[in-house]
């Protein structure tokens, strides 16, 4: 038996008195992709980043090879050969792709930075990944796919022994996922260990070894992989068993009503395509393509973000203009946009007030909601969604990833909305929270809500849709209808040349 | 072009175009006499806007250089006169001081996260108070050294004087523009201009660098403060009031991002000069009161704020535009 890299025993961490994680420990062995599972909340984040010095413990013991380590903040962690990619993917915006790949361990010459060699190192590192960037750009010019991958390649090549990642697929394609395990499993080969967070169950059976599954800041346990059947990890994560959500399809059957709104010749140039879009009444339709096939794109247009230089826009039969999304707003229109720490989360107001504001926005400020108003309205929706908090007067900053995500969503399901778009609903989403959500999306649908869901979860795509659009280089390539959707027809689809098919 | 560049151009843009007008109108304007005048009166400025390029990159402010330059003037001077010490002891005592007193703020702002706005405010109470406690009035340096020193001067073709302090303050921003865009310390100012949070996340020793961006920008007060007690031969307690402002103005017309994170010292260079532009002018034309300085610098300082939104926004929907696939066939 090989001796653990890096073991980690009676872990006990409070924020105030909210006490996060109780007792826990994980041992990772040379070699060996280790997922680490959890509810929402459950405190993976938290773990990691006592792991790699950005929190401290109150109590417990790190070894590393076997001696105890103490690190002081992420750059001692670094030194030690722990590479980490933060959930929130933290790059600087404001400096260069190459200098983000860098940055505190540039090459020197003479004492001064070399940026020759920086640059040339840094092409060579995100070569491996396929990425061919101009690496001297800033890197907020680039899409939150590309600063991710950019994070992944970091870590990687820092990480000496240890190689800690959390939720570095969310916002990557299939495509970009299996590069990324590609590098994993050479890395695996060279003796690294590997700590693999996520929410999609699928890649945890594809790569990972063992799991180790946290429930409410307490380790369930650990086992290997091969002898852990899916519904005995989920009822190990979520302390009960559920039905399999997989299976689940709420969009087949439906039968849309009434034409809502209807979008026709609607283009802006660089962005999309002319393209017409009928939504009706009861109606989920779902839009995949790759990365880059401008799927944020149709969805900032449509939700008043971007103007169109063409097209015209009518809501039940009458003519509309979306000058900003308020005008949105007040058609009824919904967003939760796909990178929600930069478009969808108010970090400092507390739960409440995010729940409350898009309703608020609507109604109009001069009708304020009454406190009374908005604590119901938090609450209802903090048990509908098991949104893990201290209370509704947290503020939002300091809820976990996955539960900022369903505050945004409750945020624009509060706003009753008639027409309500998707940009990656369940991105970090637990199993438990993910099947509530659609229960929920569905029963709006069946109140006559029309939706739009962005995914690139093609199972997701197929799971919840009625109409499904299948986008390509910035225009809509094809549509399924009913029975013709399956993730197979829209694959196919995204591969195959321009071509409407209609059922 | 990438949009970071904007506002150095402009700035170069603005400076180039002001003075071939001006020089238009008085053609005297164009000679290394007025350059090396310019250079010699603003040096003081100059080499405490390097100081203050650092801090703002880093996002932060510096509010107690004037005072600090006051403190080093007189500190130098009672030091001299009524120690007797050696110029160059006063000064390395000096700058010795300053710098203890920038990495404490340093220190405060990081440690006790109080805003660098507070910190520095009670930094430049402080400093002019401690120099009002050395003297209230002001000290005269008669020192052989002072002489010696005011005898170097580089002669420009055309006849202008490139003078010792002229030459020291172009020699701290070839320092200021090296550190900033080539050590390890400026990318570390410029990773906390652009998220502090970020970051502390990558390693960046968040610490040192705001400590040490404050101890650069008192050192460099501190040497401002020795380059004007060279200029006047004197420490003058209420010297240099207002000064920080001028400096910030200089930084942020330089195209320097007030939110920190963007910009580059040679930009600040040009800020500098811009600013003693204008007062050459002003002594050129002879009709105009001094405070059209003020109102031109205002009207600048507005411009190029305005401009700074703009471009902020322009570079945010720039990003959009560009295709995620730009160079990579398969994302
Ligand atoms: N800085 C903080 N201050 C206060 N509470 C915090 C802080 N960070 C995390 N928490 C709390 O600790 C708990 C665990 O959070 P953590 O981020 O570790 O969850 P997670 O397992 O990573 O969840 P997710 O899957 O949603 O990312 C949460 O209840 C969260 O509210
Ligand atoms: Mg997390």
């Amino acid at each position: 038996m090989p001796e653990p890299v890096l073991s980690a025993a009676h872990i006990d961490k409070s924020f105030l008195d909210n006490k996060v994680l109780d007792d826990v420990g994980i041992d990772l062995m040379p070699g060996e992709i280790h997922a680490l599972l959890g509810e929402n909340g459950a405190g993976k984040s938290t773990l990691i980043k006592i792991l790699t010095g950005a929190y401290t413990h109150d109590a417990g013991t790190i070894l590393l090879d076997g001696k105890p380590v103490h690190p002081r903040d992420t750059k001692h962690a670094q030194e030690m050969g722990v590479g980490t990619v933060y959930q929130e993917v933290n790059l600087l915006p404001n400096m260069t792709v190459a200098e983000n790949l860098y940055i505190g361990r540039q090459p020197l010459k003479f004492g001064l930075v070399d940026n020759r060699k920086m640059e040339r190192d840094a092409r060579a590192l995100l070569s491996r990944y396929q990425l061919n960037v101009d690496v001297g750009s800033q890197l907020d010019t680039y899409s939150v796919a590309v600063q991710q991958i950019v994070a992944i390649a970091r870590a990687v090549d820092i990480s000496g022994k240890v190689l800690i990642l959390d939720e570095p697929t969310a916002s990557l394609d299939q495509h970009e996922v299996e590069v990324l395990f590609g590098i994993l499993q050479r890395l695996k080969a060279d003796g690294l260990a590997i700590v693999f967070i996520t929410h999609f169950l699928d890649q945890v059976y594809e790569i990972a070894d063992r799991a180790t599954v946290l429930r409410n800041g307490r380790r369930v346990g650990s086992r290997a992989m091969a002898d852990l059947p899916r519904m005995d990890l989920v009822t190990m994560m979520l302390g009960h068993a559920i039905a399999d959500t997989h299976a689940l399809r709420i969009g087949g059957g439906r039968q849309p009503g009434g034409l809502f709104a209807s979008f026709k010749d609607y283009a802006l140039a660089g962005k999309a395509a002319p393209f017409d879009l009928d939504l009706h009444e009861g109606e989920i339709v779902g839009v995949a393509g790759l990365l880059g096939s401008g799927r944020t794109e149709m969805a900032r247009l449509l939700f008043g973000i971007d103007r169109p230089d063409s097209g015209e826009l009518t809501v039940k039969g009458k003519p509309c203009k979306l000058r900003e999304p308020r005008d949105a707003i007040a058609l009824g229109f919904g967003f939760a946009p796909e990178d929600r720490k930069v478009d969808g989360i108010l970090g400092d107001l507390t739960v409440r007030e995010n729940i409350a504001i898009a309703l608020q926005a609507r109604q109009g400020w001069t009708r304020p909601l009454s406190q009374k108003a908005q604590v119901d309205l938090a609450d209802r929706f903090v048990r509908a969604l098991d949104i893990r908090t201290t209370g509704i007067e947290q503020p939002v900053k300091f809820l976990s990833g996955g539960n900022q995500q369903k505050v945004v969503l409750a945020r624009w399901l509060a706003t009753n909305p008639k027409l309500l778009i998707l940009d990656e609903p369940t991105r970090g989403i637990d199993v438990g929270a993910h099947a509530e959500i659609i229960r929920m999306i569905n029963s709006l649908c069946d109140q006559g809500m029309s939706l739009l869901v962005i995914s690139s979860e093609l199972d997701e795509i197929v799971a919840y849709s009625s109409r499904v659009l299948v986008l390509r280089d910035r225009a809509i390539s094809g549509e399924l209808r009913g029975a013709h959707i399956s993730v197979g027809a829209i694959v196919k689809m995204i591969a195959m040349q321009p071509e409407v098919q209609d059922a | 072009m990438n949009v970071r560049y904007w506002p150095l151009i402009a700035t170069i843009t603005i400076f180039v175009v002001a003075y071939a007008l001006a020089v238009m109108q008085f053609p005297a304007l164009f000679s290394t006499r007025v350059l090396g005048n310019l250079l010699t009166d603003n040096a003081f400025l100059g080499v405490a806007a390097v100081g203050m390029t650092f801090v703002i990159l880093s996002g932060g402010i510096d509010l107690s250089v004037g005072s600090v330059i006051a403190f080093s003037g007189v500190l130098v001077a009672v030091l001299i006169s009524q120690f007797g010490l050696h110029p160059l002891a006063a000064f390395a005592i000096t700058l010795f001081v300053c710098t203890c007193f920038g990495s404490t703020m340093g220190a405060m702002i990081h440690y006790l996260e109080v805003p660098a706005f507070i910190v520095t405010l009670a930094g430049m109470f402080l400093a002019r108070g401690v120099t009002f406690l050395l003297t209230q009035d002001s000290i005269p340096i008669n020192h052989a050294f002072y002489d010696w020193v005011r005898q170097f001067y580089y002669v420009m073709p055309g006849g202008g004087r490139i003078t010792f302090n002229g030459g020291l303050m172009l020699i701290v921003f070839l320092v200021g523009i090296v550190l900033a865009h080539r050590t390890r310390f400026g990318s570390y100012v410029y990773a906390l201009g652009g998220n502090a949070q970020s970051a502390a996340l990558l390693g960046v020793p968040v610490a040192r660098t705001t400590i040490g961006v404050y101890a650069v920008s008192s050192f460099l007060a501190g040497l401002s403060g020795i380059v004007y007690s060279l200029y006047t031969s004197s420490g003058y307690p209420l010297a240099a009031v207002g000064v920080e402002l001028e400096t910030i103005a200089a930084v942020v017309i330089g195209g320097t991002l007030l939110s920190g994170g963007v910009g580059f010292m040679f930009g600040t260079l040009i800020g500098i000069t811009i600013q003693g532009m204008i007062q050459t002018y002003i002594v050129f034309d002879g009709t105009l009161s001094s405070w059209w300085t003020k109102i031109v610098i205002g009207g600048l300082l507005f411009g190029f704020i305005v401009m700074q939104r703009v471009i902020v926004a322009a570079s945010k929907r720039d990003w959009r535009k560009k295709p995620y696939a730009q160079s990579a066939p398969s994302l």
